[in-house]
């Protein structure tokens, strides 16, 4: 059997969005910023895009940028905020201990040109607290930037609660929703959300396209320069069918939300329930603020990259934070922001799932994982010292 | 492309000599759990100081379990002198390479071996030169590879 479980990584393209691309590859493939009307049909297909991704969120069309993706949406609301900022002597900028690394790398280099940054701890249970940020706003701070819902663990944080905070002391709001979009509800103006982040290609759209939404009355500062296209803030030829498959794509996920998140969560929780008798085992991030598909384990003495292989050859993708899937020394930094220890951290297992997937599939994953983790704890040294009490259990 | 090679591949899926000796006459344990990676190797030496059988346990990612597996294979039936001219490099030979971020467990598989004949020298009273049987402070290198 062959299970995808890496849906935070990656979707597969709906056939809905699909069969709305090809005809911008095929026969409409005008450059919208052509004057004649062959060119000026994709523009329409743009902007139709533009107005339906807008109303997936409750914004205005014009308040919709089209990118590359997430990671490119990030680093352009944080850049503007703090270009603006900086124009009026703010130089303090709010963030998370687990943000994705588009937003954390671009607040080291802000750093570097002389901002301030302060990251909130995100507690054991991985969400921010509202009275955390409240302390940490300064009269200098120029943004406030939280994930929606986090890649690794899928906690959700308390956006509307940061968005009116921000809103009342005035202070540009970003959130990177890279997780969220397509899976939870999303409303800009009642969360007072001023920057958004989207990418096509975690709600079956394909991959290199995005979408950055900001709030008018916010300048952006260019991160691509070029042509005029959106508005002159992003400049390169609009990736028109991408983003026609990705209009597509969110207004498909968005339309059955609902059904979705009640096919996946009891998957979700029939996991968390079956994976939880492996002993030493443990269940990372707040349960009562989840995205739907999400699951992120660990499981004492033994290391993820093994565990990920074993999986591959029983048909099963995962993911998971282990230093040597991260490609770094270290473990996943959104485990160690939790409060794991790095022996801890190195047996992570992320399974994320949507809507095509089964129970039949589901039950494979529970029916393979123990035998896995079964047979590397008694390969493990670590698990052997674990069992004749050399060496405490952690989790 | 693959992450790993084909070699590498066969002796994650089916290590050799994986397991204890209960009887060993050394084991060496290098590596630190907090870095990610174990390695435990036993050996039986006999009288005239030929390494009869060898088993590992690891705790690691699969190059760990691959390169622990290869090496156990590349000392049995040797003497103890040539495995201790074992270096990471004939592992990684042997398993048709490794990806470059993967290079220091082939370095841990050589120093494993290191410390379990260290080990049975220490119990057989054997003298040796402590300069040969220098490790890798994993945790140490973590603290100097500062990132960007």
């Amino acid at each position: 059997m062959f299970v995808y479980a890496d849906n935070a990584a990656t979707t597969s393209v709906s056939k809905t969005a699909l069969e709305a691309m090809l005809p911008y590859l095929t026969e409409e493939f005008g450059n919208p910023s052509s004057l004649y009307a062959f060119g000026q049909r994709a523009k329409e297909g743009l902007e139709q895009a533009r107005e339906d991704i807008a109303r997936c969120i409750n914004a205005d069309a014009r308040e919709i940028y089209f990118t590359s993706g997430g990671s490119e949406a990030d680093n352009q609301a944080i850049i503007s905020a703090a270009r603006l900022g900086a124009r009026k002597g703010k130089k303090h900028i709010i963030s998370t201990a687990f943000e994705h690394h588009a937003v954390l790398h671009t607040l080291k280099k802000l750093e570097k040109e002389g901002f301030e940054i302060t990251l909130l701890d995100v507690h054991a249970d991985g969400v921010v607290r509202l009275e955390d940020v409240e302390k940490a706003i300064r009269e200098d701070t120029a943004l406030v930037t939280v994930m929606f819902a986090n890649n690794e663990i899928g906690t959700v944080q308390p956006i509307t609660e940061i968005g009116a905070l921000c809103r009342e002391k005035k202070i540009p709001f970003h959130t990177d929703a890279v997780q969220a979009a397509g899976h939870m509800p999303i409303d800009v103006k009642a969360m007072n959300i001023d920057m958004l982040s989207m990418s096509g290609h975690k709600f079956h759209a394909p991959k290199g396209v995005g979408v950055l939404y900001c709030r008018r009355g916010i300048p952006l500062t260019n991160v691509i320069e070029g042509g005029a296209q959106e508005r002159g803030r992003r400049g390169g030829t609009e990736n028109v069918a991408g983003i026609v498959a990705m209009a597509a794509a969110l207004k498909e996920s968005c339309e059955h939300m609902e059904e979705n998140t009640a096919k996946i969560i009891p998957m979700r929780d029939k996991l968390f329930a079956e994976l939880s008798k492996i002993p030493h085992s443990k269940i990372n991030g707040s349960l009562e603020h989840h995205v739907p598909g999400t699951v992120n384990m660990c499981f004492e003495g033994i290391e993820g990259e093994s565990l990920l292989l074993m999986l591959d050859d029983r048909g099963v993708c995962a993911s998971s934070g282990s230093a040597c899937t991260s490609g770094s020394l270290d473990p996943s930094h959104v485990l160690l922001a939790i409060g794991l220890p790095h022996e801890v951290a190195h047996g992570s297992l992320r399974l994320s799932i949507g809507e095509y997937n089964t129970m039949e599939q589901i039950d494979h994953i529970i029916e393979v994982v123990p035998q896995v983790v079964d047979y590397l704890r008694n390969m493990s040294p670590v698990w052997d010292e674990l069992q004749k009490g050399e060496r405490p259990h952690l989790i | 492309m693959a992450l790993y090679s084909e070699k590498v591949m066969d002796h994650f899926r089916n290590p050799r000599n994986m397991g204890k000796i209960d009887d060993a006459d050394g084991i060496g344990e290098v590596g630190n759990a907090k870095c990610g990676d174990i390695m435990r190797m036993y050996i039986k030496v006999d009288d005239e100081g030929v390494i009869t059988d060898c088993k590992f346990n690891t705790f690691g990612c699969g190059s760990a379990i691959a390169t622990s597996s290869m090496a156990t294979e590349l000392i049995i039936g040797k003497p103890i002198d040539e495995a201790l001219k074992l270096s990471n490099q004939a592992v990684v030979e042997a398993l048709d390479g490794l990806p470059v971020h993967k290079i220091h467990c082939s370095v841990l598989a050589e120093e494993a071996v290191r410390a379990a004949v260290k080990d049975y020298y220490d119990r057989r009273g054997i003298a040796y030169d402590p300069e040969q049987f220098q490790f890798t402070d994993e945790e140490e290198e973590h603290t100097h590879q500062t990132e960007d």
